[in-house]
């Protein structure tokens, strides 16, 4: 790594910024705004000196490094590891850690299974549920968003629409879980998380098997295409093991950060329920305000100018999305919560070729919970305070003892 | 720039100046033109910046990948023979006059 600062090949190069956050950290979670701020004003690149990683937090500059991924590599791994020089903890993803042309070929069957077209088959099983899980909840009154809504509701529908057995799926949080943790540092949060990761691989991989997979669903769907030959059978399970990585611990925090928001911001609350169709835009919104996921890394391939510096190659640097999406060279208010806001161009669901191959099931999710919500609760109040859940690349919450009433 | 005309599906038309090399879908959204959403940003991901392009108009663009056919699959308003999604359009000077319909609904 090359912390000098100075590039190799001009005379007069900007000097490049070094700090001392560390964005790993407990205080970085409990409230990352600040340093977002200080990095973003400090320069378009930046270098963190806690982990020897440069960052970039600026919209330009994040979108700058999704949308050039053969220059700032995901093959080497999208977490602090380099897997060039470390073994990675497990075998990598075939699509989420590939660069083209290798990740051409895997993102096409991730994209077919996952289309607009399949979307609109299971719409009205997912509306369904969502109205069915929150006519329950407004019958309890009181309870804690977060387990019963935000998690409740995504392992209501998901795990059927893939086609997982019903015994063992007390497995998939903890698993997804460890998958965003193990993208950090080599802190305690990520050590924990592999130390105690065996079970849950176990039960992972054994499940992305074809013979466990029910017909019909996204992972038969995906060994199908091991039949046409645009993957092999021993690929097929790897990619279902991708939808059961990013699948549905990212909703958990996307709809959490959905339900927290309505809770903090009554006039936005109210605005939904006057017209339930903003629900599909309340959601978007919602995941660029909380960016449920915050980080990813990459690697260079190549001595790179970037913002007018210069990044030697093999280093990674670490984009803040949360940081992009609040940037306001980029956004108007950015730390409003919005309803109405044209909010296309976030990256909360990244940008360029990796840009989340789930965001429509993430998104049919939150509408669906939304608008059952906007159609059936009248307030929404928080009873206690929210409890926050920490993860290396997560943000969201833990705890969000909240009261609804019927509309 | 370009001038392209967006017709909405009460038919409301806004005619636009389009920077060349952007997309439809960009030059939509930066004029403030309602009813193209584009979820995903431009990527190809989402079908909801669907369009149908004007019967004059449907040669002079580049054909329909097989990405954008598969998309157009998805489209929550009908999907018609004149349908793109407007981040596939480069907006260029041959298009000039170009005239699109956005349909009533995109998600």
């Amino acid at each position: 790594m090359n912390p000098t600062g100075l590039s190799p090949h001009a005379g007069v190069a900007p000097a490049i910024p070094h700090l001392a956050i560390d964005p790993f950290s407990y205080g970085f979670f409990d409230d990352p705004y600040p340093a977002h701020q200080e990095m973003r004003e400090a320069g378009p690149v930046v270098y963190l000196d806690a982990w020897n990683v440069y960052g970039v937090a600026r919209y330009a500059e994040v979108y700058a490094v999704f949308n050039d991924p053969l220059t700032f590599c995901s093959s080497r791994g999208v977490g602090l590891s380099d897997f060039a020089k470390e073994k990675p903890w497990r075998p990598p993803s075939l699509i989420l850690e590939a660069d083209p042309p290798a990740h051409t070929r895997t993102r096409a069957v991730l994209s077919k299974v996952l289309s607009p077209a399949v979307m609109k088959r299971l719409r009205d099983g997912f509306m369904a549920a969502a109205e069915a899980k929150v006519d329950e909840l407004v019958a309890r009154g009181s309870f804690d968003a977060i387990p019963d809504l935000a998690e409740g509701y995504p392992l209501s529908v998901f795990p059927d629409a893939l086609g997982l057995k019903a015994e063992g799926r007390d497995h998939l949080i903890p698993y997804a879980s460890l998958v965003f943790n193990a993208f950090g540092p080599p802190n305690e949060l990520r050590q924990q998380a592999i130390e105690r990761s065996a079970p849950h691989q176990a039960y992972v991989m054994e499940q992305c098997q074809r013979d466990n997979l029910a017909p019909g669903g996204f992972g038969a769907c995906i060994h199908a295409f091991s039949d046409s030959g645009e993957i092999t059978p021993a690929e097929a399970p790897l990619l279902v093991r991708s939808l059961l990585s990013a699948g549905l611990d990212t909703t958990v925090y996307g709809i959490g950060a959905a339900v927290y928001c309505l809770a903090r911001f009554p006039d936005q609350w109210e605005r939904l329920r006057a017209d339930p169709s903003l629900a599909r835009n309340a959601f978007e919104e919602a995941v660029r305000f909380e960016s449920p996921v915050q980080t990813f890394f990459r690697t260079t391939t190549r001595d790179v100018e970037l913002g007018g510096v210069t990044i030697p190659e093999g280093e990674k640097i670490l984009m803040f999305l949360g940081a992009a999406n609040r940037d306001p060279r980029r956004w108007e208010q950015p730390d409003s919560y919005d309803i109405t806001r044209k909010v296309s161009g976030h990256v909360g669901f990244g940008s360029g070729i990796h840009m989340c191959v789930g965001q429509l099931v993430a998104r049919l999710e939150g509408e669906a919970v939304l608008t059952a919500l906007a159609r059936k609760v009248g307030s929404i109040t928080m009873s206690g305070e929210p409890k926050r859940r920490y993860n290396n690349t997560l943000r969201g919450l833990e705890s969000l003892p909240v009261t609804f009433t019927p509309a | 720039m370009t001038t392209i005309t967006f017709i909405h599906a009460d038919n409301r038309s806004q005619t636009v100046e389009a920077e060349d090399g952007a997309s439809i879908m960009l030059a939509a959204l930066t004029h403030g033109v309602d009813g193209i959403v584009a979820e995903c940003g431009g990527n190809a991901v989402c079908a909801t910046c669907h369009v149908y392009v004007e019967e004059a108009w449907t040669t002079k663009l580049d054909p329909v990948t097989d990405d954008e056919d598969a998309l157009l699959d998805g489209t929550a308003a009908e999907r018609l023979p004149n349908s793109r999604l407007s981040c596939q359009i480069k907006v260029q000077p041959a298009l000039a006059g170009l005239v699109v319909r956005i349909p009533d609904r995109q998600s």
